[in-house]
């Protein structure tokens, strides 16, 4: 650690000069009073740091006049946060499993924290320091992926939905077989992650979206390939672009990305098909510390008062406001605006979450195979088989081996040339 | 002939376009007053405004900035170093040595990045910003080599051996006389060398760690939700500020040019 010291003081001069004004603009002290100071004033002082790792754009940041919680916290508490992101769950559990690196907070989602949970890589959290708690819904309590709640809090949750064009459809569809439609062929976009797409042809044959049936998967699999033709492109986060834009009529996504794309576009509605849909967490937990040492107490403690602090009831409003996913948190739920909290998008009724399924974790049997089936469905049409990557590779070497003794002889016949002409 | 030329113009605009598109497309959507990639919803300046409101943007492209800076400056020192030596070895044991040395380059990326991180875990080095600076010198030590190394041979040997002659002791004349000369090589070097650490993501993405990112890691970490247009007036400032360089450094450079013809006389 020590010999870095220097490195990473220079760095963070640097940084701070580069940051100029960004401090400044924080949220203005007087809007901290009504927490509990004695509990957020305990680390004060101590020089606690805490490395948060979140997805993208996933914490109300101070855009469009929106709350800084970040800075917010930093000032109530004396805490210092870095603040990095990351793109899915599969790369957060990789850059936790390689070991290089300490988290203090993280932002798994619910098939990932009984996945870590299954692997002891989560401490289990002290609900003592975290009293707002109480504010999480009875409903999401307990959850599957958690079913102790001994180790995460819920951060956000939401539904995956189909959003559609009614003025290029016409009508209200409410089933996922719009989605093999042929009236609509090209017209339809599809998940690009593996999870989402296998979860909408399962769903559409009536089996769980937690199936380790390889017979059930592979009937999802033959559907999505019958589906391939149809399907303009795969995507994700391109589709808020072709849907707003009216280049596709037909897509699944997320309930909070939805009503945002509402906004934009008019024609543009969301249904849960009546065949029942994913409802997923987004949750919050702390992972183990290589060590117990009196810093890794101090910045769990630290950690837990920050989760504490994502569910004080204004700021959980705040942050739901900016993220437009649906929260758990019911006191933040009261805060919203009466608009928000009767959205059926956002909170559907129990009626339809009734009929949602969570995510649970798979067997690496399970994810092995159906990463298999996922690359067959995408190269279906390039006919990719085993053989031809290795093929290419002998192929390479073969041609690289003949230019070299081409080149080689060309070389010779042109010296044996020189030299009969110098005899001549 | 003149249709010719008609063709070749087409085809340099051609060209053209298809390089710069992109970033006019970009360009103008940092102007777009929606989140939207693809419609013009009205002109506006929030997103530059709110650019630098946002930590994570700002702070990670400091990283970047950082992390390119240092890297380069001592990637420039050691491959420079690295050339000389090379210069001066045996026919057989140079080749031995540029092969290694061009290992990092063919060697696709995600491989490098992968046995740096694992290397790292080996060494219980902390991740952060130590083990970026060192991955970055990693890679960009062979592209000042590359650079530097024909500069030494196009040099005339004997330049340093007249130093040497007319009363310069041996670090005199490297300072002197060999610098200068090879200065444009090192200087490429050292550009190339703070581009392709700029551009660097996958190898970053290995091997930074909990309190530090760089912006292209940032930045794709936004997929999920959306990439924000902050990210095309980030890009729009980066774009202009590079733009602005090389035009003052090509003007001073004919400037000089000119000056240097008309002591000459004009005899060019």
């Amino acid at each position: 650690m020590k010999q870095h010291g220097l490195l990473k003081k220079l760095g963070l001069v640097m940084a701070s000069v580069l940051v100029f004004s960004s401090m400044t603009l924080g949220v203005a002290a007087e809007e901290t009073s009504g927490y509990d100071m004695d509990y957020y004033s305990q680390l004060k002082g101590k020089d606690v740091t805490i490395n948060v790792y979140n997805w993208g754009e996933y914490i109300s940041n101070g855009d469009d006049d929106s709350l800084d919680i970040n800075a917010l916290f930093e000032e109530l508490t004396g805490i210092r946060i870095n603040y990095t992101q990351f793109d899915t769950n599969e790369s957060l559990y990789a850059k936790l499993k390689s070991g290089g690196t300490t988290y203090d907070v993280i932002f798994p989602s619910d098939y990932m924290v009984s996945r870590m949970i299954d692997e002891d890589m989560l401490e289990p959290l002290d609900f003592e320091n975290i009293p707002n708690f109480q504010y999480i819904s009875e409903k999401f309590k307990n959850p599957s992926y958690d079913p102790e709640n001994l180790y995460s809090v819920p951060y956000t949750w939401g539904t995956v939905g189909l959003i559609y064009n009614y003025d290029m459809l016409g009508f209200d569809p409410d089933s996922w077989d719009i989605m093999w439609d042929e009236n609509y062929a090209k017209q339809i976009l599809q998940f690009s992650n593996s999870r989402d797409a296998f979860a909408i042809a399962l769903l559409r044959l009536g089996y769980s979206i937690n199936t380790e049936d390889k017979l059930e998967l592979d009937q999802a699999a033959q559907m999505l390939k019958e589906e391939k033709p149809m399907v303009q492109a795969y995507v994700m986060d391109q589709i808020f672009d072709k849907m707003q834009g009216n280049e596709a009529a037909i897509a699944p996504y997320y309930a909070g990305d939805a009503i945002n794309m509402m906004a934009v576009n008019d024609s543009l509605r969301f249904v849960i098909p009546k065949e029942g849909t994913n409802l997923f967490f987004d949750a919050v937990c702390i992972p183990k510390h290589k060590e117990d040492t009196e810093e890794s107490r101090l910045r769990k403690l630290a950690s837990e008062m920050y989760i504490n602090f994502l569910n004080e009831p204004d700021i959980a409003a705040a942050n739901i406001e900016y993220i437009q996913y649906s929260t758990p948190n019911d006191a933040a739920l009261a805060l919203l605006d009466e608009e928000t909290r009767n959205n059926p998008i956002a909170y559907p009724s129990d009626e339809v979450l009734e009929n949602t399924e969570v995510y649970v974790n798979l067997s690496e049997d399970t994810n092995l195979y159906l990463d298999q089936l996922w690359t067959q469905i995408m190269s279906a049409e390039a006919g990719y088989n085993y053989w031809s990557m290795p093929l290419f590779l002998l192929g390479a070497l073969a041609l690289s081996v003949f230019i070299t003794i081409w080149k080689k002889n060309r070389r010779r016949r042109r010296d044996r040339f020189d030299y009969e002409i110098s005899n001549f | 002939m003149k249709k010719n030329r008609w063709l070749s113009s087409l085809y340099v605009w051609l060209v053209m376009v298809f390089l710069y598109a992109p970033i006019a497309v970009l360009i103008i959507f940092s102007f777009n007053d929606s989140k939207s990639r693809n419609t013009w919803t009205g002109f506006t300046l929030d997103w530059y405004v709110e650019l630098f409101h946002d930590r994570v943007i700002i702070q990670s492209f400091a990283v970047m900035l950082v992390v390119a800076i240092v890297s380069s400056v001592v990637a420039t020192v050691l491959g420079t170093l690295a050339a000389i030596g090379l210069n001066k070895m045996n026919k057989k044991l140079k080749s031995v040595i540029m092969t290694f040395t061009y290992l990092p380059m063919i060697n696709p990326e995600i491989i490098t990045g992968v046995a740096l991180m694992l290397l790292f875990i080996y060494l219980k080095m902390e991740f952060g910003l130590q083990t970026l600076i060192v991955a970055h010198i990693t890679f960009n030590v062979p592209y000042v080599i590359l650079n530097v190394l024909p500069k030494l041979k196009q040099m005339d040997q004997n330049t340093y051996d007249a130093a040497l002659d007319l009363g310069c002791n041996p670090f005199n004349a490297f300072t002197k006389v060999v610098i200068p000369e090879i200065m444009p090589g090192i200087v490429s070097g050292f550009l190339m060398a703070l581009t392709y650490s700029m551009d660097d993501f996958v190898i970053s993405y290995f091997v930074s760690g909990a309190s530090i990112q760089t912006l292209p890691v940032a930045i794709y970490s936004m997929t999920r939700r959306r990439v924000s247009p902050k990210i095309n007036a980030l890009s729009t400032i980066m774009f202009a500020v590079v733009l602005l360089i090389l035009v003052i450094y090509n003007v001073a450079g004919s400037r000089r040019q000119k000056t240097v013809r008309k002591k000459q006389g004009g005899e060019y």
